[in-house]
């Protein structure tokens, strides 16, 4: 009797594998992007090992810092591409392709059943395909990269169930929220967790990564949705590689049950400095704005953009708003779709495909006592610039409140 | 790694994160200096100045949480930090540290900034030697590592132990 991720790592360890085992599993694959493949090539290098495992499972996806925006960013990138073209790796998509986490779902390698490691803390998003993703740092990425295999503590798994249906202008983004607020910030730690109930299976394959991306957000190693009719619909022609979706049984064992009820759902905001410090947007109406931020791994699919431009159609926005779409797949469906032309008449500026200002390096960094409200998933102190506060919110609350230039309930636009 | 060792204590509380360790800005580059040198900068922004080679950090709840930035530990280590103890840590700053040959210790340790703290790793023990009051030394049990990540960490991080590993 086992859960989705104790079958995951008793397939890639080849054992019978139970929560808190420790164990030996094959990765199926591996990504770095142009921030931590840095310190990852440099550890493979000063490892001594001439050979990645393999080249075609290793995907490497420039987002973080595209285009280079410093000297020092520039000499790296190209230390890296170089490394790229000596060994091989199959899968290298430049600057303005994407972010990571869209990159691959797009791509075909966000399958269900596979165990895929990220350098990088949200790759627990392909757990809305019902894979196991989770994140690590750039040494142990290095490890993958010479042995295709890591050490992993097998999670505890939490089933988190959430009934009933979202209220109009109520979005994944604030059920989300929600459950982190719920859940508190570190209410996970070490575990995976399962998301069942109608308004799970009711999200949108989009809704569903904007949920699990934030599973780290509270402490969670990973966070999975069994897979549906909706993800093979998503998966279909984007992947040659065979894959078996892994579902838990019915007796599983799991060290906590918890339900949540969607009817009760508002939107939500999270405020600084900290992703559990959430509250509905009436508690924080009113507060001032300097700045508004659309996109991330988050939000910055056509689905978010377009609620946007919902709101925005046919006005202007009051503060600066910045638009990073996921990946050039969703800005040319963006452009395509006529959304991208609403938001910019609106007086949005479009930035590259990639994560734009989210990590407080570029394209958009707040200064000391400025107010953003992002769609991102982190406001830590100093993310967005030192001295700034960052606001979450869905894209809906976003666009709402770049009209009114301070945070306002969406409900009143929509 | 030596056995037993005593430090200056910087205390911090629960949930500090990836973003306050070493901002996003500063990442772009392999200068362990630059990390060092922006060590804490998020919550305290004299600690790279004065942090002392051989201080230790005590800290609260999940050190460490957020991003998978590796530079985090390793702003710490070179900062000269010999060691983070916390109530727990956040997974992948866990695996870093150890990675990266930074000590980390699970204790429910309390100390403020100012005290002292001995590790004694034969014992599985820290001491807490809180300032100006020598009569009211605290005890606290340590969580131990598996053996493996021991072996990781008495290696100095995985880089070492893989080479290790591959002369053998």
């Amino acid at each position: 009797m086992k859960t989705i991720s104790e079958k995951i790592f008793s397939r890639a360890s080849g054992t019978d594998a139970h929560a808190n085992d420790f164990v030996i599993a094959d990765v199926d694959y591996a990504m770095a992007h142009d921030g931590t493949s840095v310190l990852a090539v440099k550890a493979f290098r000063e490892m001594g090992v001439s050979k990645v495992w393999d080249a075609g499972k290793i995907i490497i996806p420039f987002d973080h810092l595209v285009p280079a925006s410093t000297d020092a960013a520039a000499v790296l990138q190209k230390d890296i591409r170089e490394w790229i073209k000596e060994q091989n790796i199959s899968h290298f998509y430049e600057g303005g392709e994407g972010i990571c986490h869209q990159v691959l779902p797009e791509r075909g390698f966000a399958l269900p059943g596979k165990l895929i490691i990220g350098a990088d803390s949200h790759s627990c998003t392909y757990g809305a395909f019902g894979a196991f993703g989770t994140g690590v740092g750039a040494t142990d990425m290095a490890e993958i990269f010479a042995a295709g295999k890591l050490w992993f503590r097998v999670p505890e798994t939490i089933k988190m169930t959430v009934d009933g249906t979202l209220g109009k202008g109520v979005y994944a983004k604030d059920l989300t929220l929600y459950l982190i607020g719920k859940t508190g910030i570190a209410g996970a730690t070490y575990k995976a967790v399962e998301f069942y109930g109608e308004a799970i299976t009711a999200l949108s394959v989009s809704g569903r990564m904007t949920l699990c991306n934030m599973a780290i957000e509270m402490g969670a190693k990973a966070g999975i949705v069994p897979p549906d009719e909706k993800t093979s619909d998503f998966l279909k022609n984007r992947s040659q590689a065979e894959f078996e979706p892994v579902y838990a049984d019915t007796e599983a064992s799991y060290c906590k049950e918890v339900v949540y009820h969607a009817d009760d759902i508002e939107p939500q905001i999270a405020c600084p400095h900290e992703v559990d410090n959430v509250v509905p947007v009436g508690k924080v109406a009113g507060t001032p704005l300097d700045q508004a931020f659309l996109g991330t791994c988050t939000n910055g699919r056509l689905e978010d953009l377009a609620v946007a431009a919902d709101i925005l159609k046919g006005k202007t926005v009051k503060i600066r708003t910045i638009a990073a779409p996921a990946s050039r797949t969703v800005l040319l469906e963006a452009l395509e779709s006529g959304v991208f032309e609403t938001l910019v008449r609106a007086g949005v500026s479009f930035i590259t495909p990639g994560c734009g200002p989210c990590l407080g390096a570029h394209q958009g960094i707040i200064a000391e006592g400025e107010n953003c409200i992002s769609t991102a998933n982190r406001n830590f102190k100093g993310r967005m610039g030192k001295g700034g506060n960052v606001y979450l919110g869905s894209p809906a609350s976003v666009a709402a409140a770049a009209l009114k230039g301070e945070i306002v309930d969406p409900r009143e636009f929509i | 790694m030596e056995k037993k060792f005593r430090g200056n204590v910087w205390a911090f509380g629960n949930d500090i994160d990836t973003d306050v360790i070493i901002p996003g800005k500063y990442l772009r580059t392999t200068d362990m200096q630059v990390f060092a040198d922006h060590a804490m900068e998020g919550i305290a922004p004299d600690f790279a100045k004065n942090v002392k080679k051989g201080d230790i950090i005590v800290a609260g709840d999940n050190f460490g949480c957020g991003s998978s930035r590796e530079q985090a530990p390793l702003a710490l280590k070179y900062a000269g930090v010999s060691c983070v103890i916390a109530k727990y840590f956040a997974r992948i700053f866990f695996r870093n540290a150890i990675n990266v040959g930074l000590l980390i210790i699970e204790a429910d340790a309390e100390a403020a900034d100012g005290d002292q703290v001995e590790v004694d790793l034969e014992n599985n023990l820290v001491r807490v030697f809180p300032k100006g009051r020598p009569d009211d030394v605290r005890e606290y049990p340590t969580e131990n590592l598996p053996d493996f990540l021991l072996e990781i960490l008495n290696d100095g991080g995985l880089v070492a132990h893989r080479k290790k590993k591959m002369a053998q």
